[in-house]
């Protein structure tokens, strides 16, 4: 468990489908400065060798909903990247 | 309620949940996998899902229909491996009258393909595997289904034409 300071917000994140598949793994815990949003977590990702593929503007989640770029991230929340979806 | 499901899917079973006496149309939608995809001979599909908020979208999903038209629904989807022809979403929707019921079930299906975090790998005859990755043509969290081209809203006689989240 990362312990955070009050500077930084701990989040995990979640891969899926081709992304977990480039990234050769399905969750991760990022230290991410506050104020974070879904792009700075994005950013960070992108920063590590999990990320490098992701594209510029992925589909993301923020605690099991739909969430835009811009969306603020706190402590503690599931950040989930979602390859296009592909139900039905 | 369990939306995903690792076992066939019982249409049936969905009727029997929204049919009550005061509803006298029924639309149901199935979709199936079907063996090509441009022009490739697919043998089968296997379906994985970010579960939790799978559930979490097809509750809303369905909530949203409920309170769009004065309806009863009931849906799933199949995740794991399946073969052709068999069921990878079903869906029913109940009304008074079968303009509401087309009209949510449409609405269902719509919904689905666009928010629920479901994912398909292809297995091809010719050996190859890929997933299927369709051409986002909008975030979910961003843009109103209104924009969408493709997917006009239906007229119907509900005063329902807003399609957006």
């Amino acid at each position: 468990m990362t312990v955070s300071t009050a500077s930084t917000v701990t989040v995990r994140v979640l891969l899926f489908g081709s992304y977990a598949e480039a990234a050769g793994q399905t969750s991760l815990t990022l230290s991410v400065p506050a104020p974070a949003t879904v792009a700075s977590v994005l950013r960070l990702l992108r920063a590590r060798a999990d990320g490098a593929r992701l594209p510029e503007r992925p589909l993301c989640a923020v605690n099991l909903a739909h969430a835009r770029l811009d969306t603020a991230v706190s402590q503690g929340d599931e950040i989930a990247i979602l390859p296009p979806l592909a139900g039905g | 309620m369990s939306f995903l499901s690792d076992q066939p899917l019982d249409l049936g079973a969905l009727v029997a949940r929204v049919t009550a006496p005061e509803r006298g149309g029924i639309a149901c939608f199935v979709g199936v996998v079907r063996d090509h995809h441009e022009g490739r001979r697919v043998l089968r599909l296997e379906y994985s899902a970010y579960d939790a908020m799978a559930e979490a979208e097809c509750a809303r999903i369905a909530s949203e229909a409920e309170a769009k038209w004065d309806v009863r629904v009931a849906l799933a989807h199949r995740v794991g491996t399946l073969e052709i022809g068999e069921a990878a979403v079903a869906m029913a929707a109940a009304a008074a009258h079968r303009d509401a019921a087309f009209a949510a079930c449409r609405y269902l299906i719509e919904q689905v393909k666009r928010r629920v975090p479901i994912w398909k790998r292809e297995y091809f005859a010719d050996g190859t595997v890929s997933w299927v990755e369709p051409r986002q043509t909008a975030r979910p969290a961003e843009a109103p289904a209104e924009a969408r081209p493709g997917t006009p809203p239906p007229p119907d006689h509900t005063g329902h034409t807003d399609w957006g989240v």
